[in-house]
C-alpha cells in the first residue's frame, strides 16, 4: 500500500463521528472608518512602513533622497525609470544589488496597511525582497476596507504567487527589540499614486 | 471595561521590575510613536548586562519520561533569563489582548474558525483529494508521506535527483518534528534556517524553545556569544540591531547560492492548492523565490477549504500571536515560476491517528500561533526547552503523547489547570480539558509514578471512609501529618522548601460542628 | 429549601473558621442548613492527578451524604467544579445527576439562587485585592476573565461591593494562575513557588492590605508564600468578609 492510500485509509477509518457541517462566514462590518486613505496610512505607520505624497510634479518626491542615494534602482512601473531593466534579468539572484525597488500594488488593504503584489507586479519576484527599500505605487482608489474584503479578489485563485506586504522585513527575535529590515527590505513606502490613465 | 483599560502602554506595575530598561531602544514610526509590530515589545524589557549562564533544556535519555520539573527548576535558577523570558512573553499576551478586544467580532471569529477546522478536518480525506488535484494541475509534484521519516527520504530524493546540496529554509514545526535538520546533516546536506530565531538556535546546536519566537529564552548576551563563536563576530557587542545585521549578511550568501528553498505551510487552500505562509522577515518568500528548486512540507491538518476562509484565519493569527493585525508578510505559493521545480509533502506523522482519538482529535484545529504558551504562567516560568519535545506548553502538553506516549507522560501533569491557554486559542481547542483527559489515560495505563498512584489509592481509601478520615484529620498535631497526606507525604516536604506551612489550626470544621451544633451526636 | 453544606478537606483541616463563616452566613438568611456528618471529600485530589478509580469511592460517599438537599453549598469554586463537571467516576443515575447539578459554589449561590441585595452586618474598611481562583472563574463563570472579548461581569466583586468600606485595588497581572494547581504544588514545586511569589509580590505593588478570595487552597499557598517573603499581607476567604468578619 502507497502512503497516499494508508493515509487516505486511515483518514477514513478515524473520521470523527457527528455533523460539523461548514459554517457561513458573514461579512463582518470594517473596523475602519470612511476614509480608507487615512486609516491605511495610520496602520501601515503603526508597522513599520512609511507614507509618502507624490509631489506637484514629481510623483517621487517623498523618496527622491532615497533614488538619489541609490546606485541601483530597479523599476517595474512606467512611471520611473531605473537602472536595471527587471524584464531583463533572467536569474533572482541577479537583483541582489539592487538598492530600490519600485513597483506598484494590485490594491491595499486599510485594516492592516497591507499591499498585495502578484509576479506579474514584481516581475522578478525575488527583487521585493533582495533590494534594500522598496517603493510601492498605490493608487488610492485601489484601497479596499479589509482583509475579507481582499480575500474576495480573483487574484489569489489566479496568480501562481499572490502576497501581501504590511510594512518592511521585521523581527524581534532578540530580546524583543524590534529591527528592520531582518531579512528582507529595511523599508517601504507606499506613495498614494493614482494609475496613469491609458 | 473598555479596551482602553487593556492598552499595553498603560504605566501599570510589572511584576518583574528587574529587566525593565532605562532608556529606550525601539524604533519609531513615521510618526515618532514607538512601534510594537512583528513580535517587537511594547515596552522596553531588557535583561542586565550581567553574563548569566544561559539554563538548558530537558535532560533526555532515550524514551525515559522527561523531568520537566527538574529543567523548569534550573531555568528558574538563572532568574535573569527566568524574569526576561516571563516578561517579554506576558507582555505578547498583552498585546493579544488588545488586539482582541479591538474587534467587536472576535468571539465570533474564534467560533468560525473552529467549526471551518473541525468541517475540514472531519472530512479530510475530501479536502486533501482536492487541494492534491489543484497543486497537480498548477504544475506542482505533489508527494505523500506516512511519517517524519518518510518526508525526509522523500526531501532527500527530490534533492539528489537536482543534484541539490544546500537549502535555506524558513521555518516550520513540521520540519522539527520530522528531526529534519539533522537526518539531512548525516546525508551531506548543508541545510541553512534563515529566520533570524531559528538561525541562532542552529548556530548553538540547541531546539527552538516557542514555536513564534524560537530564540525567546536567550538574552542578547547568549546570542553575541552564540554569533562570535560560529559568525566571528565581536564578542563584545551584545546590540540586538549589530547581531541581526550580522545574521542578515551572513546569510544572504547561503539565500542566493542555495540549490533548494524549503517552506512550512500555515494554510494550504484545497480549492486552489495554494500554500500560504505567514512571516514577519520574509525569509519564507526569499526561500521560494530565489532558489530554482522549491519544497513545501505541509503538515495534513493545515488544510483549510476556500481562499475566503483565509478572511478569518489570516484576521486571528498574527493578532493571537504578536498582538499585531497581520504578519509582516502573508505568501501564498500556487505555481511554479517559469523554469523552476515546486514540490509539495503532504505529512501525517500520527494526524491521521489523531484523529481517532473522541477525547483528542480537536487539537489538530492549531495554526500553531503560540497564543497558549504566551499566556500560561508555567510555560513563561519554565521556558520551552523544559519541556524535551518539538512542541512546548500547553498545546505540547496534549499533542506530545501522541507521539511518545512513554516519554511524554509526565507533560499533562506540568499544567495547574487554569484553562487561560483556551481561552486565547483562536480555534477554541479546549486545551485544558484535554491536560485533564490525558491524565486519565496515562494513569488507567499506568504511565504515571508508582509512588505518585500509590500515594493517590492511599488517599482515596481514606477518604472513602468516614471515621478514618475524621480521625486522620482530628487531632491538631496531626493534621498537618496526615491530610492532605499526597502534600506532605513526601520525603523531600516540597511544600516546606519554598513556603511557610500552613498553621495548625485548633480543631478541624468536624470536631468544632461537634462541639458547637450537635446535640446528642446528630444533627 | 434544604441546603447541605459541604466543608472541602482541606478547610475541613487547615480553615475551619471558613466553613463556620459559611455556615453562619447561609443561616443569616434564614436558610435550613444542614452539615452531613460522615462527609469527606469531592475526590479532587486523586481526579486531578488522573486518578478517577481511586475517586470512585470517595465520590460514590459524597452523593451518599448529599442526596436529598435542595442545593448543595460549598465554598470552594474548584471542589464545586470538580463534582459538577468530574464526579464521572460512578454510574450516573438520576440521583447523581441531581446531586452534581444541585452543587453550588458560595458566591453563586449567593449571586444567581438567593440573589443578595445587601450585607447590612458587613463591614471590611479595608485595601483588598481579589484573587480569582482558576476554577471559579473559568470553570464556573465567575466573572469574566481577562482573556475573553465578552462584557464584563463579576459575582465576587458584586458581593464585595455590598460591604461597606472595601476598597478595591487592581492587580498588572489580574487573572493568572497563583501555582497552587493541587497537587501540582507537591510536584512541581520550583515552578509554583515562583508562581506564588510573583502573584503576592503583585497584591503588595497594588498596596493590597487583605486578599481575598473565594478558594483557601489558593490563599493558603499565597499565605505561605508571602510569610516566606516577609510581606504584610492577609489573606482572607470572602465567607468570612460577607460573614461580617471584622478583621
Amino acid at each position: 500500500m502507497s502512503a497516499r492510500e494508508a493515509i487516505f485509509s486511515d483518514l477514513r477509518q478515524n473520521r470523527p463521528a457527528g455533523e460539523f457541517p461548514l459554517p457561513e462566514v458573514p461579512l463582518f462590518p470594517p473596523l475602519v472608518g470612511d476614509d480608507l486613505v487615512a486609516e491605511f496610512g495610520e496602520r501601515l505607520v503603526r508597522m513599520g512602513g512609511r507614507v509618502a505624497e507624490p509631489g506637484a510634479d514629481d510623483v517621487f518626491a517623498g523618496v527622491r533622497e532615497r533614488l538619489a542615494a541609490a546606485t541601483v534602482v530597479a523599476s517595474a512601473v512606467p512611471e520611473l525609470e531605473g537602472t536595471l531593466d527587471l524584464r531583463a534579468v533572467s536569474r533572482p539572484q541577479d537583483v541582489n544589488d539592487v538598492d530600490v525597488a519600485v513597483v506598484r500594488a494590485v490594491f491595499g488593504i486599510a485594516e492592516t496597511g497591507s499591499v498585495l503584489f502578484t509576479q506579474d507586479q514584481l516581475i522578478v519576484n525575488a527583487v521585493a525582497y533582495l533590494a534594500q527599500h522598496l517603493v510601492v505605487l498605490l493608487d488610492p482608489a485601489d484601497i479596499l476596507p479589509n482583509v475579507q474584503a481582499a480575500y474576495r479578489r480573483p487574484e489569489f485563485g489566479q496568480a501562481a504567487y499572490a502576497v501581501l506586504h504590511t510594512g518592511p522585513s521585521a523581527t524581534a527575535d532578540i530580546e524583543g527589540v524590534l529591527i528592520h529590515g531582518a531579512q528582507g527590505v529595511r523599508s517601504l513606502t507606499v506613495v498614494l499614486q493614482p494609475r496613469a490613465t491609458p | 471595561m473598555s479596551a482602553e483599560d487593556l492598552h499595553p502602554r498603560e504605566r501599570e506595575g510589572v511584576v518583574n521590575p528587574v529587566v525593565r530598561a532605562a532608556t529606550d531602544e525601539s524604533e519609531r514610526g513615521q510618526d515618532g510613536r514607538r512601534l510594537d509590530h512583528a513580535e517587537g515589545t511594547s515596552k522596553p524589557i531588557k535583561a542586565p548586562p550581567v553574563r548569566e549562564p544561559q539554563p538548558r533544556g530537558a535532560k533526555i535519555r532515550g524514551d525515559r519520561p522527561i523531568d520537566q520539573a527538574e529543567a523548569a527548576e534550573r531555568f528558574l535558577a538563572a532568574p535573569l533569563h527566568a524574569a526576561a523570558h516571563d516578561e517579554r512573553l506576558w507582555d505578547l499576551r498583552k498585546k493579544r489582548d488588545a488586539a482582541a478586544f479591538g474587534i467587536p467580532e472576535w468571539e465570533e471569529l474564534r467560533e468560525l474558525a473552529s467549526q471551518i477546522k473541525t468541517h475540514t478536518l472531519s472530512h479530510l480525506d475530501l479536502y486533501l483529494e482536492q487541494f492534491e488535484a489543484a497543486a497537480k494541475a498548477n504544475g506542482v509534484h505533489v508527494h505523500w508521506a506516512r511519517d517524519g521519516a518518510e518526508h525526509n527520504r522523500i526531501v532527500l530524493g527530490i534533492l539528489r535527483d537536482h543534484g541539490a546540496r544546500t537549502i535555506v529554509k524558513s521555518k516550520s514545526m513540521l520540519t522539527e518534528e520530522c528531526g529534519f535538520r539533522h537526518f539531512m546533516a548525516g546525508e551531506g546536506i548543508e541545510i541553512i534556517e534563515t529566520d533570524l530565531g531559528e538561525r541562532i538556535q542552529q548556530l548553538d546546536d540547541e531546539e527552538p524553545s516557542h514555536i513564534v519566537a524560537p530564540a525567546v529564552h536567550k538574552t542578547r548576551l547568549d546570542v553575541a556569544e552564540v554569533f562570535a563563536r560560529t559568525l566571528g563576530t565581536d564578542p563584545d557587542n551584545d546590540d540586538a540591531h549589530y547581531l541581526a545585521e550580522s545574521q542578515r549578511e551572513t546569510t544572504r550568501p547561503h539565500i542566493l547560492n542555495a540549490d533548494a528553498g524549503m517552506t512550512g505551510c500555515n494554510f494550504a487552500i484545497a480549492e486552489t492548492g495554494t500554500v500560504v505562509t505567514c512571516t514577519n522577515e520574509g525569509n519564507a518568500d526569499l526561500s521560494g523565490n530565489v532558489p530554482k528548486l522549491q519544497i513545501h512540507s505541509i503538515g495534513i491538518e493545515k488544510l483549510i477549504p476556500r481562499i475566503e476562509h483565509l478572511g478569518v484565519f489570516i484576521r486571528l493569527l498574527s493578532r493571537s500571536a504578536l498582538g499585531s493585525p497581520i504578519t509582516q508578510y502573508t505568501s501564498h505559493f500556487r505555481k511554479p515560476r517559469a523554469g523552476t521545480e515546486m514540490h509539495m509533502v503532504l505529512v501525517d506523522n500520527g494526524r491521521s491517528a489523531r484523529l481517532g482519538m473522541e477525547e483528542f482529535w480537536t487539537s489538530l484545529k492549531c495554526i500553531r500561533c503560540g497564543a497558549c504558551m504566551n499566556t500560561c504562567p508555567v510555560y513563561r516560568r519554565s521556558g520551552g526547552l523544559s519541556y524535551g519535545a518539538t512542541y512546548a506548553g500547553p498545546i505540547g502538553l496534549i499533542i506530545d503523547p501522541t507521539f511518545n506516549k512513554r516519554k511524554y507522560s509526565t507533560l499533562p501533569f506540568s499544567s495547574t489547570m487554569n484553562g487561560s491557554c483556551t481561552n486565547v486559542c483562536p480555534v477554541k481547542i479546549n486545551i485544558h480539558e484535554q491536560i485533564f483527559a490525558w491524565r486519565k489515560v496515562l494513569a488507567e495505563e499506568h504511565q504515571i509514578p508508582l509512588l505518585k498512584q500509590g500515594m493517590m489509592k492511599a488517599a482515596g481509601a481514606v477518604l472513602a471512609r468516614p471515621a478514618a478520615y475524621r480521625a486522620a484529620i482530628g487531632a491538631a498535631d496531626s493534621a498537618l501529618k496526615v491530610l492532605p497526606r499526597f502534600a506532605v507525604y513526601n520525603p523531600l516536604n516540597t511544600w516546606g522548601k519554598k513556603r511557610e506551612m500552613p498553621d495548625a489550626p485548633r480543631q478541624s470544621f468536624h470536631a468544632w460542628y461537634k462541639e458547637n451544633r450537635m446535640k446528642d451526636g446528630a444533627k | 429549601m434544604r441546603i447541605g453544606l459541604f466543608v472541602p478537606c482541606y478547610v475541613d483541616a487547615f480553615e475551619p473558621e471558613v466553613g463556620i463563616a459559611t455556615l453562619e452566613l447561609l443561616e443569616r438568611f434564614g436558610l435550613d442548613v444542614h452539615y452531613p456528618y460522615d462527609q469527606t471529600c469531592c475526590g479532587q485530589p486523586m481526579t486531578n492527578t488522573g486518578c478517577h478509580q481511586e475517586a470512585a469511592a470517595t465520590e460514590a460517599l459524597f452523593v451518599k451524604n448529599f442526596s436529598g438537599f435542595d442545593y448543595v453549598v460549598a465554598p470552594s469554586g474548584s471542589c464545586v467544579h470538580q463534582v459538577r463537571e468530574h464526579l464521572t467516576a460512578i454510574p450516573q443515575t438520576d440521583a447523581v445527576r441531581k446531586v452534581r447539578e444541585s452543587t453550588f459554589e458560595l458566591v453563586e449561590f449567593l449571586h444567581d439562587v438567593l440573589k443578595v441585595e445587601a450585607l447590612p452586618w458587613a463591614r471590611f474598611p479595608h485595601k483588598v485585592a481579589y484573587h480569582a481562583n482558576c476554577n471559579a472563574l473559568r470553570g464556573i463563570d465567575h466573572a469574566r476573565p481577562s482573556e475573553l472579548n465578552l462584557p464584563y461581569f463579576s459575582k465576587p466583586l458584586n458581593l464585595l461591593k455590598k460591604v461597606a468600606g472595601v476598597e478595591l485595588v487592581n492587580l498588572a497581572r489580574p487573572d493568572e494562575c497563583c501555582g497552587f494547581g493541587g497537587t501540582f504544588s507537591v510536584f512541581e514545586p520550583a515552578v509554583s513557588a515562583k508562581m506564588g511569589y510573583d502573584k503576592v509580590a503583585d497584591q503588595k505593588r497594588a498596596g493590597a492590605e487583605y486578599v481575598v478570595s473565594a478558594d483557601s487552597s489558593c490563599l493558603m499557598h499565597q499565605k505561605g508564600c508571602a510569610e516566606r517573603l516577609g510581606l504584610p499581607l492577609k489573606y482572607i476567604h470572602i465567607a468570612q468578609v460577607l460573614n461580617g468578619a471584622a478583621a
